[in-house]
């Protein structure tokens, strides 16, 4: 233990310490306003899917399509809870994130080939043929009305709904801190190193051996997988699923909430999601027409503004700190 | 057997002719100033909703001739108002920085016009077809057509063609073609970029909001309608190429036929035939059907 350099682990401590803090805040909020454990529990779902695009768009790719995968993840839980009878929460998630994470896969192997507005378009053009898919298929998915998600059971005991939703919302804390650190520990190993390498110079990549197709598959499948496990929570959160979770709208503010947050580490992910949904919750009480323009305008200023999101700034703010 | 094909045909050409205009103006600001503009679809809904408004106030003061204008007036105070103001504010700004970040700001953007619209017309449906009905109706082949869809497959030819000939015979035209080809030859050789940038973005602007203004005699119009043109408008573009104006009259085309069929034969798959073929033209062709590898910068 004598080594103290400017470690690996400083950098990972730093990440551990703001995800904790997060997931404090996340626990805490709720303690004050009851009602708010619902917003952070879908907040978090949709962080999970953010997070995913933002480690796509850390290799400068941008995804206008990423909520097929969330509404993956959520028609699967509904499919599993109905046609095989699954109904175990934790089960639930685990299958819906495997199987969100094998589409990945299968549509990634063809994505991989793609760079740019080509793959924004592709992935745009796959989610809408989701999308209208989900909603003509009545018989299958019930159309544009949706799905209902029974609540499940958690480790086989059945909770009425207000337990359920507490137990819910400290599993989705629980599992934002730990997949965030897994995600961590994957971009600051060689793989996900390589990733920003994409961005920078995929030609260099290449000649250092490194491929830059099996890179880019790798991070797909895994964003695909975290949009998935973010559609699961969101569909039993919410106990219902609708053909809208895959609309390209829902894809745009999965971007947004990437870069708001920022995405030069996983927490920023989360701080995106956390302050979208709450600035929507709070806005539709006030000015119910307006808040997408309130959010749009708060992207705008993140951009010109604060380049590395609301998470860049608090780097920011705690450099400064640590300089006087 | 040919008459039974009639209907789909006439059907297919009116969608394609509605999706042209939308889909050119995004091929056309793109191949200017290189952004994919993902709030284009809202100058579509907003110049629906400015006719239909124009309209109804025109029907209702009885002026019925009149309201005609207004398919033609709205686009233009649309792109006349919007057109410059947010070419130089924002849309300038993204210009040579990343592809994600254009598409953000100009979702930010979407974001932004599509409360706007909502903050002024309201979230009602309006339908306002006075324009249907002025111009009565045709028989082909035993079929009744409203002429109005027939008048607008002839516009689009000839906003079509009108285009083509600008770009290739006007002074105008051929200053825009110079920017595209080559943006920094083109300032070198004196030619003012940036108001040909202003140019080709405002007429991008005016042809999605006539393009919509057209439309609001045939559609009721809603919240989601921007949201809904500009994912078609991307289908089509990006099955011509991006950039490619014919490639996007005849990407129109083929939707547009492809769509009317599946009515006919499988309704309950037209609204995926669009995405579908995007899927399988990108896959095979990525640069569109006509598009080519020296689109691609590096």
């Amino acid at each position: 233990m004598a080594y103290s350099g400017p470690s690996v682990f400083g950098a990972f401590d730093m990440v551990v310490w703001q995800l904790l803090a997060l997931a404090v805040a996340a626990m805490a909020l709720p303690v004050a306003v009851p009602w708010l454990g619902f917003v952070i529990t879908v907040a978090i779902g949709k962080g999970l899917a953010a997070l995913g695009v933002a480690m796509l768009l850390r290799g400068g790719l941008i995804s206008i399509g990423h909520a097929l995968y969330v509404a993956v993840g959520a028609y699967a839980t509904a499919f599993l809870m109905l046609s095989v009878g699954m109904n175990e929460l934790f089960l639930l998630l685990v299958c819906t994130t495997a199987i969100t994470m094998a589409s990945g896969l299968v549509i990634g192997a063809f994505m991989a080939r793609y760079r740019a507005i080509f793959f924004a378009m592709l992935n745009l053009a796959i989610s809408m043929v989701f999308f209208t898919l989900l909603s003509k298929l009545y018989n299958l998915t019930g159309g544009s009305d949706g799905m209902r998600v029974a609540t499940p059971t958690v480790l086989g005991v059945t909770l009425d709904r207000t337990k359920f939703d507490l137990v819910l919302q400290f599993s989705a804390v629980a599992l934002m801190v730990v997949v965030a650190l897994l995600i961590d520990r994957y971009l600051k190993s060689p793989l996900g190193e390589a990733l920003t390498a994409i961005h920078a110079n995929e030609v260099r990549l290449e000649y250092l051996g490194v491929s830059a197709r099996g890179v880019i598959l790798a991070v797909y499948t895994i964003s695909a997988a975290l949009a998935g496990l973010g559609g699961a929570i969101t569909a039993v959160a919410i106990g219902h699923v609708v053909p809208e979770l895959s609309y390209w709208t829902a894809s745009g503010q999965l971007v947004l909430i990437a870069v708001l947050g920022g995405i030069s580490g996983v927490p920023g992910a989360f701080i995106g999601a956390f302050f979208f949904e709450l600035v929507r919750t709070f806005a539709a009480d006030f000015v119910p027409d307006a808040w997408n323009a309130i959010v749009g305008v708060a992207l705008l200023i993140v951009i010109f503004f604060l380049p590395q999101g609301l998470y860049g700034l608090l780097q920011r703010v705690k450099m400064r700190k640590a300089r006087l | 057997m040919f008459a039974n094909y009639v209907p789909v045909i006439v059907d297919g050409l009116v969608d394609a002719a509605l999706i042209f205009f939308v889909a050119v103006g995004l091929t056309l600001v793109f191949s200017v100033a290189r952004v994919l503009n993902v709030a284009h679809g809202s100058f579509y809904a907003l110049g629906a909703y400015l006719s239909v408004v124009i309209g109804m106030w025109l029907t209702g003061h009885g002026w019925i001739v009149a309201s005609l204008a207004a398919l033609l007036l709205s686009p233009i105070l649309i792109a006349v108002a919007l057109g410059p103001l947010i070419e130089r504010t924002l849309l300038r700004w993204t210009y040579g920085r990343p592809e994600a970040l254009q598409i953000l700001v100009t979702f930010g953007l979407f974001l932004v016009l599509e409360d706007m619209q909502k903050l002024i017309f309201g979230v009602e449906p309006y339908s306002q077809d006075t324009a249907v009905q002025l111009f009565g109706v045709s028989h082909i082949s035993g079929i009744v057509y409203p002429n109005y869809q027939l008048l607008l497959i002839v516009l689009a030819i000839m906003v079509g063609i009108g285009l083509r000939l600008m770009l290739r015979q006007t002074r105008i035209g051929k200053l825009i073609a110079a920017v595209v080809a080559d943006q920094e030859m083109a300032q070198t050789i004196g030619i003012d970029v940036s108001r040909i940038f202003v140019l080709a973005f405002t007429l991008g602007v005016l042809l999605a909001a006539l393009g919509g203004a057209l439309a609001s005699p045939m559609i009721g119009v809603a919240p989601g309608l921007g949201a809904e043109a500009i994912v078609l408008a991307f289908a089509v573009a990006a099955i011509g190429g991006l950039g490619q104006i014919e490639g996007a009259a005849l990407a129109a085309i083929l939707v547009g036929l492809t769509r009317a069929s599946a009515i006919y034969w499988a309704p309950e798959f037209q609204p995926v035939v669009p995405y579908l073929v995007m899927v399988a033209v990108l896959l095979v062709r990525p640069y569109g059907l006509f598009g080519s590898v020296g689109l691609r910068r590096i």
